[in-house]
């Protein structure tokens, strides 16, 4: 189709991993406070009690200084898939555009219009009017999750479209099955309750600050209190969704899953690795232990994976080269069938163009039979097929083994909340201060699994990312790159300076109430 | 309802709604506008805090009109979201960059510890609001004047110089755009701050501003619509698709939809009877008008450039290359269920007119901005 500079293809993907990993920061923070502020909201309203309001207000400062930076960060996002994956959006805009257009529509504004309601309108609208809003600007961050995620869920298992040869694109042919794809389901309500989890840690993590700085205690006590009940309720749910989001991984992208848990080679009965250190010198078909240590549960891949002990769960090295007792199909052969559908639909363009009708109906015959795996055919090797392994690996476990201990977290510190001796245990406190950069790392590393690990796949199995970049200089983009670099390394630094000034001052300034 | 619709009438009610998105979002910019005259408005810090306070309860839905514009063309006519952001490149990014630090700007100028100080972040508001703006309308100008790109086979699109769309300010009416659409934006910020502020000075000096930029406005303008109406523009026939220039073409369009052409003269007079009102009497309703003006003008542009067998982004490297509304859409099926969804368009509508009412029902005072504890 074209050249491939693989330069550009990694500046391409560095920037888009750079624009996202820098804008997730803000998201799941905006996600859970939200909402947090609207419980807090609720309870001013129903109690009258002006502390509440305060304490609102408090919290809802720090949020807008958050959101602003989401919103610096998250305008670039919607774009970059014109300016930097431009052949993507061609190929697969039809069908991609729909709900990021639906997200502007149905979120965007609602979060925009009530957000000024909610910061501005407290004298301006009535109280409930004013709770309303603020329950708006909730729901509104949420729906646009939903959106983006019914969009991200669709990359990960496309569905709903066929591929059209005279506009040499995928058009959607189901608009239900995008919307209700299974696959955006489990990914958006993992996400949405992993940044309530976040948000929960936020305000401990503030809370208990004050909590050792023996300020603010009233304060931190009841706002320690909404948080933890709010973080252990949507941390379980976390891990129920986490479950079925890996079950999907493990149905829609056996490859990332096996590189999740660096299973090499696939069998029945397939551990689960609770902690393990890979081995850097592994190679495809060598034969080594992937591990150097590791401490691994019997079963439970399979398990967690198909809901059964005895389940197969394939591995990288079955799904590179094929295994025919459990009838998987190597990436040689669904590439030779990518490359026929490749040159067929080729063949197809010309012959329509010079008015050619049986060759072009031979041609698209052969194109409709291969078509399944064109993909594939844009491919140099079957080992491009595999993700970087390590970091999927680690990324992964670095996620489940934090949320694992959000949970042990909310749960004594809800225990010592509702026996009145949190104050008393300054551990505990300082736990639930280090646990929020530990809740920022488990937040990225659930996007690196994510998204490294079904690379090379721009759209699974359809759509490589070398294949979706704009045609551009790679030089263009490696100076964006390092522009973009720049400018959210120093929105950040301001960011942070602005937040921990903000706690500082505390919630006494909140309000002049 | 939708699938009684041609396809050609679906494409065109996507243009449509595309076209009402542009000019919501340049009546919008007044908030663009009004960030680039914020040293001209204002002379102490509390007048400084006035403008940027007014505007601070806007800009979100700016913000806003620019994304929700971006994700419209991306689901109705993805193949210009393809072409022109991925070879225009240069020019995007300088766009996406201004509203970058537009983003933060507000929220971040007047907090304690914000690094940088209060000074950048206006220069942000201020880079945002002249730049940024210029740089938009200077990309809208190459809808009439074109681009260099080429689309291939696959319908996968390349640009053709290694400046990736910076050339487009040499084209002395591309840059007329951009500052057309800047003075307008600052005029119609003017007209804003007059309506929605109790400042004598802010007013008087926002006065002023009316009375002056007005006629800068008025020649830019008369430029610019002077040469649409008498440049080439580029049709195609509708049978064969193949594309041909036709000089003068969007006058023959404007010929060829009264209603449209109807559109504009309305649109055009009410901005003027706005910016009459806002520079020469005392009425604090000028906005009213010239936004209308505003958004039945820039809509009836936007038709012409799309209707009637035009291309609405000619290519200069290769003319079978430009595109239209017809060829660069999505699938009639896409366009269908879209359209289901546009229903929704006059709910937001309605609840941001509600919530405008609502905000603005008192104007904004110096008083009611320094007690204001999240005051920007």
């Amino acid at each position: 189709m074209h050249h491939i500079d693989p330069s550009l293809i990694d500046w391409s993907r560095a920037q888009f991993a750079l624009t996202a990993l820098y804008h997730w920061i803000f998201v799941p923070l905006t996600l859970g406070l939200t909402f947090i502020v609207a419980i807090m909201e609720t309870i001013y309203v129903k109690t009258g009690n002006a502390w509440w309001k305060k304490t609102t207000k408090f919290w809802m400062g720090l949020l807008a200084i958050n959101f602003a930076i989401g919103l610096a960060t998250g305008i670039i996002m919607e774009f970059e898939f014109g300016t930097n994956w431009s052949n993507y959006s061609w190929i697969v805009g039809d069908i991609f555009g729909a709900p990021l257009a639906i997200e502007g529509l149905m979120a965007f504004f609602m979060e925009s219009t009530f957000f000024a309601v909610m910061f501005f309108g407290w004298d301006k609208v009535s109280k409930r009017t004013h709770l309303l809003s603020t329950w708006l600007v909730a729901i509104g961050s949420n729906l646009s999750a939903l959106w983006i995620l019914i969009a991200n869920g669709w990359m990960q298992h496309p569905v709903g479209m066929h591929f059209n040869p005279d506009t040499a694109r995928n058009e959607m042919t189901d608009f239900w099955a995008v919307v209700f794809n299974p696959n955006a389901y489990t990914k958006f309500l993992h996400t949405i309750s992993s940044g309530y989890v976040l948000a929960s840690l936020f305000v401990i993590a503030i809370s208990s600050w004050y909590l050792l700085k023996k300020r603010d205690i009233q304060f931190a006590k009841r706002s320690i209190m909404v948080a933890a009940s709010f973080g252990l309720m949507v941390s379980l749910f976390n891990l129920t969704t986490g479950d079925d989001a890996a079950r999907q991984v493990a149905i829609n992208q056996p490859m990332k899953l096996a590189s999740m848990e660096g299973l090499y080679k696939g069998k029945k009965g397939a551990e689960i690795v609770a902690f393990g250190l890979l081995d850097p010198s592994k190679t495809l078909k060598d034969n080594k232990d992937p591990f150097l240590v590791k401490f691994a549960i019997p079963g439970g891949l399979s398990l967690l994976s198909y809901h059964s002990f005895d389940a197969y769960v394939p591995g990288i090295e079955d799904i590179v080269y094929g295994n025919k007792t459990h009838h998987i199909m190597s990436a040689s052969e669904k590439m030779q069938q990518g490359k026929k559908a490749v040159d067929a639909l080729k063949t197809y363009k010309e012959a329509k163009k010079a008015g050619n009708v049986q060759e072009a109906k031979a041609a698209l015959n052969v194109f409709e039979a291969n078509s399944k795996y064109m993909g594939y055919g844009y491919l140099a090797s079957p080992e491009q097929t595999v993700p970087n392994v390590p970091l999927t690996f680690y990324a992964f476990h670095t996620m489940v083994g934090f949320g694992t201990w959000f949970i042990v977290l909310f749960i004594i510190i809800l225990y010592l909340t509702m026996t009145n001796e949190l104050h008393a245990h300054r551990w505990v406190l300082w736990a639930g201060v280090w646990s929020l950069p530990m809740g920022y790392i488990a937040q990225e590393a659930g996007w690196i699994t994510a998204e490294v690990g079904r690379q090379p796949w721009a759209i699974q199995d359809m759509l490589p990312v070398g294949m979706a970049t704009s045609n551009i200089a790679s030089g263009s983009v490696m100076i964006t790159f390092w522009m973009f670099a720049i400018l959210f390394t120093a929105l950040l630094i301001a960011e942070v300076k602005i937040m921990a000034t903000q706690i500082n001052i505390g919630p006494k300034e909140a309000d002049h109430v | 309802m939708f699938n009684a619709l041609t396809t050609l009438q679906l494409q065109e009610y996507w243009w449509f709604l595309t076209a009402l998105l542009a000019a919501l979002f340049v009546f919008m910019t007044f908030v663009q506008g009004g960030q680039s005259l914020l040293w001209t408005l204002a002379k102490t810090e509390t007048q400084r805090d006035i403008i940027v306070n007014t505007l601070g309860r806007k800009w979100e839905l700016t913000f806003t009109s620019l994304v929700m514009f971006g994700g419209a063309l991306f689901a109705s006519f993805p193949l210009f979201y393809a072409t022109s952001f991925g070879g225009a490149y240069y020019v995007w990014m300088a766009i996406l960059f201004c509203f970058i630090i537009q983003a933060v700007a507000y929220e971040y100028r007047k907090k304690p510890g914000n690094v940088f100080g209060e000074k950048t972040y206006e220069v942000f508001l201020f880079i945002n609001g002249s730049l940024g703006i210029i740089l938009i309308g200077t990309a809208l100008g190459t809808l009439f004047t074109g681009g260099h790109f080429i689309v291939n086979e696959m319908h996968l699109s390349h640009w053709t110089t290694k400046t990736y769309g910076l050339e487009a300010v040499l084209n002395f009416f591309n840059v007329a755009f951009g500052f057309m659409l800047f003075f307008l934006a600052r005029l119609s910020a003017a007209l804003y701050f007059i309506n929605a502020v109790d400042d004598a000075s802010i007013l008087s000096r926002a006065r002023t501003v009316l009375k002056y930029e007005s006629w800068i406005f008025l020649i830019l303008f008369l430029y610019v619509a002077g040469s649409i109406l008498t440049m080439n523009g580029y049709t195609y026939d509708p049978q064969t698709m193949v594309v041909s220039v036709e000089p003068m073409k969007f006058l023959h369009n404007f010929e060829a939809m009264p209603a449209v052409a109807g559109i504009f003269a309305v649109g055009v007079l009410s901005l003027l009877a706005g910016l009459y009102m806002g520079a020469y009497t005392q009425s604090d309703k000028g906005i009213w008008p010239a936004g209308v003006g505003i958004v039945l003008t820039v809509t009836s542009l936007m038709l012409i450039l799309g209707y009637n067998h035009t291309a609405y982004y000619p290519s200069l490297s290769d003319m079978q290359s430009s595109l239209t509304i017809e060829n660069s859409a999505s699938s009639r099926y896409t366009l269908i269920a879209m359209s289901y969804v546009s229903i929704l368009v006059p709910v937001v509508l309605g609840y941001i007119i509600l919530v405008w009412r609502a905000m603005n029902r008192e104007k904004i005072t110096a008083d009611e901005v320094e007690n204001d504890p999240h005051h920007y």
